[in-house]
């Protein structure tokens, strides 16, 4: 029996050191947390635990006092002497440093009670917050590597790979392949040499699902890959991560050795004739190379460019041998899975999607962070329920989906329950789960724009229509967001979408096309604005826009024309001030320092903002 | 039927080839013009220029693969000219000659697929990244002096480190299989005179002019 050592009665304050916190000051905290303990001799009572990502990165450093479960965020070094004063000696909550609900403006003091955590369903981040992910007794205290014990000494291949298929698991890198039978396929090849590998190249912007899993959790992959690499015979796995993952990176190289060193990982793992053992590969920057293919590829020392498949790398993949790729989030769950069960496991989710998905909830979002939630729950109830609705009383007006390849839903879809299908009905991709929320201020079309140069950037560029098509799309876009769009560029749009769609070679390519064909189907009058009236409804595209200062509203203080880097701006002080549109290059810097909202844009006919 | 053939379906037609037959040599063994530009016999497949697209399975399911790249399978039922594929053919070579015009090759091409118009900003590039090149210097002449750099806008193919490049025996082998550098378009001559390219490139078959 694999057993922790850490006892759990004792003070415990856990402080979270995800890449989002650390940004935030954490290290800092740390320090002033250390220093203090000290000061009151407490270093030996008091356990300071140093967890991976919590997932409510806006609200960060976060700091949860055990056992308790008081709960500060935001927390600043200076809060150190207080919050162990009075919280963990005195067991007081301070009520000015707790979290305060974003509507009711109530202070809650746990954890669990805050809406953004209870809405959610955590099984692969439930134990982020709880572990120290560098210290390998600290997942054993929570049941580490009890599945893979388990699969060892009473499993068979077979069994394993009836559990998973029997759970529904569905890959969580995008397309969604069920795991089980992938596995099959690659258990059923004679080949004698298999591998496993962990995609860790998330590249989408603004998600990072697998970064907090790998920094949070990495036993947990590994546990995974080893009951994996058990299933279909493998003796070698590879672990691919983002090389811009320093943090990511560090942690899964220390679990790997931590996990070698305890008997988890090398020859005959836990006393059996199973044996096992994994490479940490770091990815160059390049976003195709989520791509199986691609990945496998670079693995290999090649450049990382897709091919066609058949074959699928579950027949040939590694150095032509079967190899099984999952994202680290499918691998996080399996352990999950054969400890609870497949049944517990396909009761949660919808009908055809299976289990939880980790969401990175971000834009324009009152809590950005990671939601984990049962397949199926709607739109609706991630945004406002966890997430608590749209800042600044503006209207939602679209949900983009599925990273830069994903496409944009409109405000009137937001009851669609999330899962492969719905989605993929709906115009739009689940891929490796952004969830990017975007409200009134956004213009639809520069999205599509933004989200097109960046899929022409990362392109591999192999494919004709996905280099070409991705280059043409942009400038179809530009020519609109420009003023010089015609109808003509709008089903040329439409035309070049569906091709480079249908006929690229990789999932990048397949779906290059989906930013701009859903926002042409769900906001189509927003390009026909651009096109016919040169008006930028949302007031973003700057060649359609001009600003002006309303007469009634100017007081003349003239910080405006201070601000301004154009030196566009004139008028007298205490008198009425005016913008020379030959001058302003439309920073829109006026507008936001002007105390008294008399600086306006306006569009096309005049539409004001 | 034998283990080492397949019997496949291929616009309606019934046949049997070897296993490992691509869709695209099947297709052509029946006498069914699929075109392609960075495909040559003797060379591996590449699957680059998605010209030779075509659609598998069931019509309710169907799936676009490159011919070029897919391998026959029992049972499949393979569909290459449907209204999908025309139109996706025709907008690639659209997007083709409006990026190279001065390829006779692509011109031609387009020209037989009926593109009759140029809707995207022209440019003059003299590349489509075809790879038959690369392959050529690396699989027929084993040298292996070029290869791609780059990705997206800026993926070429150049030598390693953009250098000189010792392995290169400047057989000329890359030049003879591009269908860019050899048949170039010159353009019309002076007014007063006709300069016969044309009809000269027209002689030879499209498509297969640079494949003999």
């Amino acid at each position: 029996m694999l057993i922790g050592r850490s006892d759990p009665e004792r003070p415990c304050i856990t402080i979270c050191t995800g890449t989002g916190c650390v940004a935030g000051g954490a290290g800092d905290v740390v320090e002033a947390f250390r220093k203090v303990l000290a000061d009151h001799g407490l270093s030996r009572r008091v356990e300071i635990r140093l967890t991976g990502c919590h997932g409510f990165c806006e609200m960060g450093p976060l700091v949860t006092l055990q056992p308790s479960e008081t709960f500060y965020p935001k927390v600043r070094p200076k809060d150190a002497k207080r919050i162990i004063e009075q919280t963990v000696l005195n067991k007081e909550p301070i009520e000015e440093l707790l979290y305060r609900d974003p509507s009711t403006h109530e202070p809650i003091e746990h954890e669990g009670d805050i809406p953004f955590y209870s809405h959610q369903h955590r099984i692969v981040l439930a134990e982020n917050g709880r572990i120290d992910p560098t210290n390998l007794n600290d997942f054993l205290d929570i049941g580490g590597y009890l599945a893979l014990q388990n699969v060892l000494a009473t499993m068979s291949p077979a069994d394993v790979i009836d559990d998973v298929s029997r759970s529904g698991l569905r890959g969580r890198g995008g397309a969604g392949f069920p795991a089980g039978p992938k596995w099959k396929i690659a258990s059923e090849q004679p080949a004698a040499c298999k591998y496993v590998v962990c995609n860790g190249d998330e590249g989408d912007p603004g998600a990072y699902m697998d970064r907090s899993v790998l920094e949070g959790n990495p036993h947990r992959v590994l546990e995974g890959m080893c009951i994996g690499a058990y299933a279909i015979g493998a003796q070698q796995g590879f672990i691919y991560v983002r090389h811009e993952y320093p943090l990511a990176v560090g942690r899964i190289s220390r679990a790997v050795q931590d996990a070698r060193r305890a008997g988890m990982l090398g020859e005959r793992i836990l006393g059996t004739d199973f044996s096992f053992d994994l490479k940490v590969v770091r990815g160059a920057g390049a976003f195709v190379c989520g791509e199986e293919t691609a990945l496998i590829a670079s693995i290999e020392g090649r450049k990382g460019e897709p091919r066609q498949r058949p074959p699928y790398p579950a027949v040939s993949g590694y150095m032509g041998s079967p190899t099984v790729i999952n994202n680290v989030e499918t691998w996080a769950n399996i352990p999950h899975i054969i400890n609870n069960g497949p049944d517990w496991y396909a009761s949660i989710g919808s009908e055809h999607s299976k289990g939880t998905k980790i969401f990175s909830l971000v834009g324009k979002v009152n809590c950005t962070g990671l939601v984990e939630v049962p397949m199926g729950t709607s739109i609706r109830s991630i945004v406002y329920d966890i997430g608590g609705g749209i800042p600044d009383q503006k209207a939602l007006k679209a949900v983009q989906t599925g990273g830069p390849a994903g496409g944009c839903l409109p405000a009137d879809q937001i009851d669609l329950p999330i899962d492969f299908e719905a989605l993929r009905e709906a115009g739009t991709i689940m891929g490796s789960g952004g969830l990017i929320v975007m409200d009134e201020s956004t213009c639809m079309v520069d999205v599509a724009r933004y989200f097109t140069g960046f899929l022409e950037e990362e392109s591999c560029g192999k494919c004709y229509p996905c280099r070409k098509g991705t280059q043409r799309m942009r400038e179809l876009l530009e020519d609109i967001c420009e003023g010089r769009g015609t109808m003509e560029h709008l089903s040329l749009l439409d035309e070049l979408g569906a091709t480079v769609n249908t006929t690229s070679m990789c999932g990048l390519g397949q779906n290059a096309a989906t930013p701009v064909l859903s926002t042409i189907r769900y906001f189509r009058d927003e390009y026909i604005a651009h096109i016919r009236d040169h008006c930028c409804p949302a007031g973003v595209c700057t060649e359609l826009i001009r600003f002006e200062i309303m007469a009634d509203l100017c007081d003349g203080c003239g910080a405006c024309a201070k601000v301004c880097p154009a030196e566009a701006i004139f008028g007298e002080k205490n008198e009425l001030h005016t913008i020379d549109p030959n001058l302003c290059i439309k920073c829109g810097t006026c507008k936001d320092v002007c105390t008294k909202d008399a600086v306006l844009v306006l569009s096309g006919g005049g539409h004001e903002h | 039927m034998s283990t080492e053939s397949v019997t496949l379906t291929i616009d309606g037609s019934r046949m049997e080839v070897e296993i490992g037959t691509s869709l695209l040599e099947a297709a052509r063994m029946a006498g069914i013009e699929i075109p392609t530009l960075c495909h040559m016999e003797g060379l591996s497949s590449y699957g680059a220029c998605r010209l030779c697209a075509v659609e598998i399975g069931p019509p309710d399911k169907a799936k676009v693969v490159s011919s070029c790249t897919y391998p026959c399978e029992e049972g499949l039922q393979v569909r290459t000219h449907t209204p999908r594929i025309v139109n996706a053919r025709k907008l690639l070579l659209e997007l083709m000659v409006s990026s190279t015009p001065s390829s006779k090759t692509i011109q031609d091409l387009a020209a037989a697929h009926g593109v009759t118009q140029q809707r995207f900003r022209p440019e003059n590039e003299d590349c489509i990244l075809c790879g038959l090149c690369v392959r050529m210097c690396k699989e027929q002449m084993m040298a292996g002096a070029i290869d791609f750099a780059g990705r997206g806008p800026d993926r070429r193919i150049t030598t390693p480190f953009e250098e000189d490049s010792e392995q290169c025996r400047h057989c000329g082998g890359c030049m003879y299989v591009c269908p860019v550098c050899m048949l170039r378009c010159a353009g019309p001559a002076a007014d007063s005179t006709l300069c016969g390219g044309c009809l000269i490139a027209c002689q030879m078959p499209v498509n297969t002019a640079k494949i003999a």
